[in-house]
C-alpha cells in the first residue's frame, strides 16, 4: 500500500489538467464536454484521495518530495507534499464536496454561453488545484503558493460576471483583504526561515521547542494575520459577505470546501507553534469568539438569502478559531468537516431557490416555497438543523466539542459561545421560515415559473444532506460512548506533540458536560421555535430601526473602515497625485525634457554655417586645451 | 654680425606674429585676407623653427665641433614652404571659384553651402 | 648693444608693425603689400640666423611667387576697393579677445622658462652646401614626393579654376 502515497501528485495534477483543457479550449469545447472534463477530473481526484485516505488510515504517512523548488545557500525549499491524517482528511473534503459543487454547477450555470461556461469550470478546477496545493504542501512556501492561488481564484470567480461593476468591486475587495493577510503570512515565513533555517513542517516543529516564546508569539501572530484574511476573521472579514457577488456554487465552494478553511488548516497544521505561544492562542480564541458573535448579530438582520449564509459562515469560522485557540484542534478540524457538509448544502439549497426564483435573492419576496421545491426544502431544513446544533445532526457534535473545550479554558468563552450558537439557530430558522413557510410574496411571473431544480442540482443536495446528518457520527464524544471518537483517533498523530506539551487532565466530568450540552441544545431549540413562530406567519417586511438598523447595516464596519483607512488613504493619494506627482515628479521629469529641448535649441544656433564663428570656437577650444595642458596638469 | 641672442626673444616675436595672424583670421571677412593671415602664421612658425634649430646647433656644438645637427629643422622649413605654396595655389583657385559663384569673397556667404 | 641686436630689434619691430597693418588695412592690396614687408623682415631674420638658403627661398617663393599670385587674384577680381562689408562688431571684439587670450596663455606659459642662447651670424648648417647634401641624401624621397604634391596641386588648381560646366 505504501506506493499509493507516491501517486499523491495525481490529486492536484488532475484539476490542473482540467483547468488547462477547459481554459485553453473554451472556444471549441461543448458544454457537455466541459462538464464531463470539469467534473471527471475531480471525480478521479476524489477516488485517488479516498485511496490515499485508506492508506493513511492504515498507518502510512510520508513526506513526498517531488523536486527542489528553491535552493539558495544553506536554505533549501523542496517541492514536497505532506501526506498524513490532516491533509488526507482535507483532501477528502475538498475533492468530495468540490465534486458535488461541480456537478451542481453544470445545471446551475447552464444559461451561460459556451466560452463563459468553460471559463467558469476552468476557474473552479484551478481553485480546487490551488486548495489542494495549499493542503498538501509539505512546507510553508508550497502552502503559500496554494494560499495565493486560492486568493487569485476567488478574485476571478467573485468577479465572474465581470460586466457588473459592483461584482468587480467585490472581487477587488476580496483580493485586497486577502493580500493584507498574505503579507502577514509572508512575513511569518521569512521570520521562520531566519529562525529555523527551513520551512518544512517536520523540521520547524521539531525545532520549535528551542526558540524563545516571544519569537514564536510573533511568528504565530503573523500567521494568524494571514489566517484572518483567508478565513474571514475580524478585522479582515468584510470581503466574505461581499463575495456573494459570484455565482452561488462559487460561494458554496469558497465557504464550504476551500478558501476559508485554509486559515483553519494552517493553524491546525502549526498547532505545535501555537501551543508553545499561549498569548497567540488567546488572541486566536478571542478574535474567533468576537467574530462569531459579531457575524451572528449581523446575520440576524440580513434580508439577502446569501448574505445570511455568508455571515453564518463568518460566525462558524469564528467558532473554529475559538476551538483552535483553546487547544481543541480536533474539534476545529471536525467542525471544518461538518461545516463543509452543511454549509455547502445550505448554499446549494439557496442556489436552488435562487435558480427557481429567477435570480431573486431577497427573502422578503419569498415564502411558501415548501410545496414547490420539496427536495430543496427538505435538504435545506436538514442543513438548518445541522448548523443549529440539534443532536444527532453533525453540527451538534462538532460545535459541542469546541464549546466543551472552551468551557475548560474559561466559562466566559462558553457563555458567549452558547449565545452565539443560539443566535445561529435563530437566524437560520428565520431564514428557513421566511423562505419556505408562510405565503408566497413574489410576483406572479415568479410564482408561475417556480419549479424544482434538475437532478444534477438535487442529487448533490441529497448527498450533502445525508452527510450533514450523518457526518457527526465520526466524532461521538466520550460521554456517550468510549472510543467512539474515531476522528480524534485518526488525527491524534498530528496533534500528539501539542498534547504532550500541554498534558491537560480531562477535568470536565461527564455529568457537567452533559449538562452543558443540554443547556446549549435547549437554548437553540427555544430560538428555533421562536424564530419559526415569529417569521412563518408575518415576516418582517419593513425596514429595521434602532439597533436592528445598526445590525442590518453590519455595525457600519464597512463605513468605519472607509472612514479610518479608505478616506485618509484616498486623501493622501490625492495629495500625492496633485502635489508630489504633478508638480514634483512630473515637474522634474518635464523640466529635464524642457531644459534639454531649450538647450538644444540654443546649441543648434552654434551650427550656423558661419565660418567665422567656427574658427572663433576652434580658437577658444585651442585656448582651453592649452590652459589645461600647460597649467592645470 | 656675431654674437648670441636669448631664444625667448624669438619665441615672443613668433608668438606676436602668430597671434596677429589669429586675430586677423577671426576679425576679417575677406577670404583672401584670411588666407594671407594664415600665411603669416605659417611664417611665424617657420621663423621659430629656424631659431630653435640654431639654438640646438649651438648646444651640440659645445661638445662636438664637427656637428651639423639642426639641418633637419631647416629642411622642414623648406618643406613647409613647399606645402604652403601648393596650398596657396589650390586655395586661391577655390577662392576664384567661390567668387565666380557668389560674386563675393565674403566667407560669411559660405554659409549658403548648407542650403 | 652690437649690430646684430640692433638689426634684430629693427627687423622685429618692422615685422610686427607690418603684420598689424596687414590685418588693419581696409584695402586688400595694401594688405598684400604689407605682408610682403613682413616676409622681407622675416627673411632678414633668416640672414641674421645665417640661414642663407631659407632666406633666398623665402624671398623667391613667398615674397615673390606667392604674393604675386595673391596680388594677381585681387587685381583680377577687382577687389582693390574697400568693398568688404562690416563684420558684426561683437564678433570682432570676440575675435580680438580670443587672439589676445591665446597670446596671454602662451606668454604666461613661457615667460618663466629658462633661457637658452641662439647662435647668431655664424655656423654653417644654413648654407646651401649642407642643406643640399642632406636634402639629396636623407630627404630625397620626401623631396620627390613633394614634386608629386605640386603636380597634384597644379592639376587641382586647374580643375577648380576651370569655368564650370
Amino acid at each position: 500500500m505504501n506506493n499509493v502515497l507516491n501517486y499523491i501528485w495525481l490529486v492536484p495534477l488532475l484539476p490542473l489538467v482540467g483547468f488547462l483543457i477547459n481554459g485553453l479550449g473554451r472556444n471549441f469545447l461543448s458544454k457537455t464536454l466541459v462538464s464531463i472534463i470539469g467534473c471527471g477530473v475531480l471525480l478521479i481526484s476524489f477516488a485517488v484521495s479516498v485511496y490515499i485516505f485508506m492508506s493513511v488510515k492504515s498507518g502510512n504517512h510520508e513526506v513526498v518530495k517531488l523536486f527542489d523548488f528553491i535552493s539558495a545557500g544553506t536554505l533549501s525549499i523542496p517541492f514536497e507534499f505532506q501526506v498524513d491524517a490532516l491533509s488526507s482528511l482535507f483532501l477528502l473534503i475538498i475533492t468530495g464536496v468540490g465534486f458535488l459543487i461541480h456537478l451542481y454547477s453544470t445545471a446551475y450555470m447552464h444559461e451561460e454561453s459556451n466560452a463563459h461556461f468553460a471559463r467558469y469550470f476552468a476557474y473552479l478546477n484551478l481553485f480546487i488545484f490551488s486548495m489542494l496545493l495549499l493542503v498538501l504542501g509539505g512546507n510553508y512556501v508550497i502552502m503559500f503558493i496554494g494560499w495565493e492561488g486560492v486568493g487569485l481564484c476567488s478574485y476571478l470567480l467573485i468577479g465572474y460576471w465581470f460586466k457588473n461593476t459592483d461584482y468587480n468591486n467585490a472581487a477587488r475587495k476580496a483580493f485586497i483583504m486577502n493580500r493584507i493577510g498574505d503579507l502577514g503570512f509572508l512575513l511569518a515565513v521569512f521570520w521562520m526561515i531566519q529562525q529555523f533555517g527551513s520551512t518544512s513542517f517536520g523540521e520547524v516543529f521539531s525545532k520549535a521547542n528551542g526558540i524563545s516564546v516571544a519569537v514564536l508569539t510573533g511568528i504565530t501572530l503573523l500567521l494568524f494575520v494571514g489566517a484572518t484574511g483567508k478565513s474571514a476573521q475580524i478585522p479582515l472579514y468584510t470581503w466574505l459577505p461581499d463575495a456573494m457577488a459570484g455565482p452561488t456554487p462559487v460561494s458554496a465552494l469558497i465557504h464550504a470546501a476551500t478558501m476559508v478553511t485554509a486559515g483553519i488548516y494552517m493553524i491546525a497544521r502549526s498547532n505545535v507553534l501555537y501551543t508553545l505561544a499561549p498569548v497567540s492562542q488567546s488572541v486566536v480564541a478571542i478574535v474567533g469568539l468576537a467574530t462569531a458573535i459579531l457575524a451572528a448579530t449581523i446575520a440576524i438582520k440580513q434580508n439577502d438569502i446569501k448574505k445570511v449564509l455568508a455571515y453564518s459562515t463568518v460566525s462558524q469560522l469564528g467558532y473554529m478559531f475559538l476551538g483552535l485557540g483553546v487547544g481543541a484542534y480536533t474539534g476545529a478540524v471536525f467542525h471544518v468537516m461538518t461545516h463543509a457538509f452543511f454549509k455547502a448544502l445550505l448554499f446549494l439549497g439557496a442556489g436552488s431557490v435562487i435558480h427557481a426564483m429567477h435570480h431573486e435573492q431577497d427573502i422578503r419576496n419569498m415564502g411558501g416555497l415548501k410545496k414547490k421545491l420539496p427536495v430543496t426544502h427538505l435538504t435545506f431544513l436538514l442543513g438548518c438543523i445541522a448548523i443549529a446544533g440539534i443532536p444527532p445532526f453533525s453540527g451538534f457534535f462538532s460545535k459541542d466539542e469546541i464549546l466543551a473545550a472552551a468551557y475548560e479554558a474559561s466559562p466566559v468563552y462558553w457563555i458567549i459561545g452558547v449565545a452565539g450558537a443560539m443566535m445561529t439557530a435563530f437566524y437560520m430558522f428565520r431564514l428557513y421560515a421566511s423562505t419556505f413557510l408562510g405565503t408566497f410574496r413574489g410576483t406572479e411571473k415568479q410564482e408561475h415559473h417556480l419549479h424544482e431544480s434538475p437532478a444534477a442540482m438535487t442529487i448533490p443536495l441529497i448527498v450533502l444532506a445525508v452527510l450533514a446528518v450523518m457526518g457527526g457520527l465520526v466524532g461521538i464524544p466520550k460521554v456517550f460512548a468510549e472510543n467512539a471518537h474515531s476522528l480524534e483517533h485518526f488525527l491524534s498523530p498530528i496533534f500528539a506533540q501539542s498534547e504532550e506539551l500541554v498534558k491537560k487532565e480531562h477535568a470536565l466530568d461527564h455529568t457537567k458536560e452533559i449538562g452543558l450540552m443540554a443547556a446549549s441544545v435547549i437554548l437553540a431549540l427555544i430560538a428555533i421555535v421562536y424564530a419559526v413562530n415569529r417569521f412563518s406567519k408575518k415576516p418582517e417586511l419593513q425596514e429595521a430601526e434602532g439597533l436592528g438598523k445598526v445590525l442590518a447595516n453590519k455595525w457600519y464596519v464597512d463605513e468605519l473602515y472607509d472612514a479610518i483607512i479608505g478616506k485618509p488613504l484616498k486623501a493622501i493619494s490625492t495629495f500625492f497625485n496633485n502635489v508630489i506627482e504633478k508638480s514634483g515628479i512630473d515637474g522634474f521629469v518635464n523640466g529635464i525634457g524642457v531644459g534639454v529641448q531649450y538647450a538644444s535649441r540654443q546649441l543648434r544656433l552654434l551650427q550656423s554655417g558661419q565660418v567665422g564663428s567656427y574658427i572663433l570656437l576652434m580658437v577658444l577650444g585651442t585656448i582651453i586645451l592649452m590652459i589645461v595642458q600647460l597649467f592645470v596638469s | 654680425m656675431e654674437g648670441l641672442m636669448p631664444i625667448n626673444y624669438y619665441i615672443f616675436l613668433a608668438l606676436a606674429l602668430f597671434c596677429i595672424g589669429v586675430v586677423g583670421v577671426l576679425t576679417r571677412r575677406n577670404a583672401i585676407i584670411i588666407f594671407m593671415c594664415i600665411e603669416l602664421m605659417l611664417n611665424a612658425v617657420n621663423l621659430l623653427l629656424v631659431a630653435f634649430s640654431k639654438m640646438h646647433h649651438l648646444n651640440v656644438l659645445q661638445t662636438n665641433p664637427a656637428t651639423n645637427v639642426g639641418t633637419d629643422a631647416q629642411l622642414f622649413v623648406f618643406f613647409i614652404m613647399v606645402v604652403s605654396a601648393a596650398e596657396v595655389s589650390v586655395g586661391l583657385a577655390i577662392i576664384v571659384m567661390m567668387y565666380r559663384n557668389t560674386h563675393s569673397i565674403d566667407i560669411n556667404f559660405l554659409n549658403r553651402l548648407k542650403h | 648693444m652690437n649690430v646684430t641686436e640692433i638689426l634684430f630689434w629693427i627687423l622685429s619691430a618692422l615685422a610686427i608693425a607690418s603684420a598689424l597693418l596687414v590685418v588693419l588695412s581696409k584695402n586688400p592690396v595694401h594688405s598684400v603689400l604689407w605682408l610682403i614687408v613682413v616676409f622681407f623682415a622675416i627673411s632678414g631674420h633668416y640672414i641674421l640666423l645665417n640661414a642663407q638658403f631659407l632666406f633666398i627661398v623665402n624671398l623667391i617663393v613667398y615674397a615673390g611667387a606667392i604674393m604675386v599670385l595673391f596680388l594677381f587674384v585681387i587685381m583680377l577680381m577687382n577687389l582693390n576697393t574697400d568693398t568688404e562689408p562690416q563684420k558684426n562688431k561683437w564678433l570682432k571684439v570676440a575675435g580680438v579677445v580670443a587672439g589676445g587670450c591665446l597670446m596671454l596663455v602662451f606668454v604666461a606659459a613661457l615667460k618663466s622658462s629658462d633661457t637658452q642662447q641662439v647662435q647668431m651670424g655664424e655656423g654653417n648648417i644654413g648654407l646651401i652646401q649642407n642643406l643640399g647634401k642632406a636634402l639629396f641624401n636623407e630627404y630625397v624621397l620626401p623631396f620627390e614626393i613633394s614634386s608629386v604634391l605640386f603636380l597634384s596641386a597644379m592639376v587641382g588648381a586647374v580643375v577648380i579654376g576651370k569655368k564650370g560646366d
